[in-house]
């Protein structure tokens, strides 16, 4: 079963397609395997992330992006995974991205598939780019994955992209900027959406101030603000070559803005290859979700080894204070050695 | 292994502009731990069977009120077995006459829900309607 609906997957057929990316989300055993035969036809697709406060105009720049790109030479099939938070309450989740790309439903080029936050195995960042690896074996030349600009998930999911868009919406002054700093860093195109409202010109101006000052603090401070240590290469990107995030202007939903937008994330796609960071990114994402996926292969193989009321009475124990956590530890990873021999 | 998540899309097909009660029913599903996928007002039925394609979903919910529901359900029934997903649970909401009801159930309507239903009622139904196919 699993053979087949890689060879369907890989024929084009869609449906084929959809199953593979819930096997995938359910994290089952048949989704390792078909990930493992998809594998070998995977490395072609330019993956872009797009991040930005809530409502700023994410989806509706990713329709009107989508678009754009599929009038690329060859047309170039466009996938998107469009990311919205898990309910803490109830583990369930309402995603309405599709509302603002209702233009895309008719162009079977185009594959939207809509994911929850939550409960992904080894995290969300490595959820996504499994996923990303069946689009990219489905021959999806390009793959946008959308997440609202929160926190540390979306941070690591953009870091598995090729480029990274950051979006942002007019603000109210200089003081008032809904992009908080770390966010911006991982910036390698800045968009200012909404632009067709007050403000818009200041907003590109205050960004492209708070890019180049970046770009300094890297220079003359060995560039530990603006980089995070699980992205080194970004470091050589400027140190090299230095691609300096463009600020661009859009109105995503009558378009404007977007073919410049597009054109940049084409250049983009060129620098990385002909600098050599196109691979280096592949290699830093693949070795980030093999880490992420034996923490958690280890983390499940291990749990499944003591009874929940095993671990509770520990916890309890060291709550009273009974067990120092060191010891708690010991006891825990030698539970099924003990009980078994 | 955690379980799967049901996945339902809720959709609008027609010419209405009501989406009130549709994110209502939204709103509960996902209280009741689902993820549900919305799509919007004024969905053909191709853009409905194509969005539950994409999405892979268990469930469609369609709430139609325009009175359009005997020719906008079957068509979005065959779409849907077109597309090879017959085993997606199909339900109906909105002002659907009396006399309409069984022909919508033979079309292959799981059921069908009057204003003012009380969401748990249909969050029950789909639980079982879904553990039934798997
Ligand atoms: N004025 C103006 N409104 C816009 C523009 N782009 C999007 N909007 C509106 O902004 C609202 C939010 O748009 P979305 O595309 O849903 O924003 P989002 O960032 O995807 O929102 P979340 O996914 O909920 O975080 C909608 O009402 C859009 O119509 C724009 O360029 N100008
Ligand atoms: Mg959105």
């Amino acid at each position: 079963m699993p053979a087949e609906l890689t060879s369907e997957l890989r024929k084009g057929n869609r449906l084929a397609l959809s199953r593979v990316l819930s096997q995938i989300e359910k994290g089952s055993e048949k989704s390792v395997r078909i990930l493992e035969s998809l594998f070998p036809f995977t490395g072609q697709a330019h993956k872009i992330g797009i991040t930005g406060p809530p409502g700023s105009g994410k989806s509706t720049l990713v329709n009107a992006l989508a678009r754009q790109l599929r009038t690329l030479e060859n047309h170039p099939k466009v996938a998107i995974i469009a990311v919205d938070p898990t309910s803490p309450f109830s583990g369930g989740a309402i995603l309405g991205d599709r509302v603002r790309m209702q233009d895309l439903q008719g162009d079977k080029g185009i594959f939207i598939r809509s994911m929850a936050s939550r409960g992904a195995l080894g995290g969300l960042a490595a959820q996504t780019e499994m996923m990303s690896q069946a689009f990219d074996a489905a021959a999806y030349e390009y793959i946008i994955i959308e997440t609202v600009g929160a926190g540390q998930s979306e941070v690591d999911i953009v870091n598995l992209a090729h480029t990274t868009i950051v979006v942002d919406v007019p603000g109210m002054g200089d003081d008032i900027q809904s992009i908080k700093a770390g966010i911006l860093e991982i910036a390698d195109i800045l968009v200012v959406n909404k632009s067709d409202q007050l403000g818009a010109d200041q907003s590109v101006k205050h960004l492209q101030n708070m890019i180049a000052m970046g770009y300094r603090g890297l220079r003359y401070a060995g560039g530990k603000h603006r980089l995070s240590a699980t992205m080194p290469q970004k470091q050589e990107e400027v140190e090299t070559t230095g691609w300096v995030p463009p600020v661009l202007k859009t109105v995503a939903f009558d378009g404007t803005g977007v073919d410049k937008l597009a054109d940049e994330i084409v250049k983009h796609g060129k620098y990385l290859k002909e600098t050599g960071l196109w691979t280096q990114k592949a290699e830093s994402a693949i070795t980030d979700t093999l880490r992420k996926l034996i923490q958690s292969t280890l983390y499940q193989q291990w749990r499944q080894t003591i009874p929940d009321e095993e671990l509770e009475d520990i916890i309890i124990q060291v709550l009273q204070r009974t067990l120092h956590p060191h010891q708690a530890i010991k006891q825990l990873l030698s539970y099924n050695k003990i009980t078994r021999n | 292994m955690p379980e799967k998540k049901i996945r339902v899309l809720v959709a609008k097909p027609g010419l209405d502009g009501h989406d009130r009660g549709a994110k209502v029913i939204a709103r509960a599903l996902r209280d009741d731990g689902m993820e549900v996928i919305y799509t919007g007002l004024r969905q053909t039925p191709e853009m409905i069977a194509e969005a539950a394609l994409q999405e892979d979903v268990d469930v469609v919910g369609l709430s139609i009120l325009s009175g359009a529901h005997n020719a906008l359900v079957p068509q979005i029934i065959q779409e849907l077995k077109d597309n090879g997903q017959e085993n997606i649970v199909v339900f109906l909401g909105g002002i659907i006459p009396e006399d309409d009801i069984q022909g919508l159930l033979e079309q292959g309507v799981h059921k069908v829900y009057g204003p003012g239903t009380d969401t748990r009622e249909v969050c029950k139904d789909i639980r079982s309607a879904v553990s039934a196919e798997a």
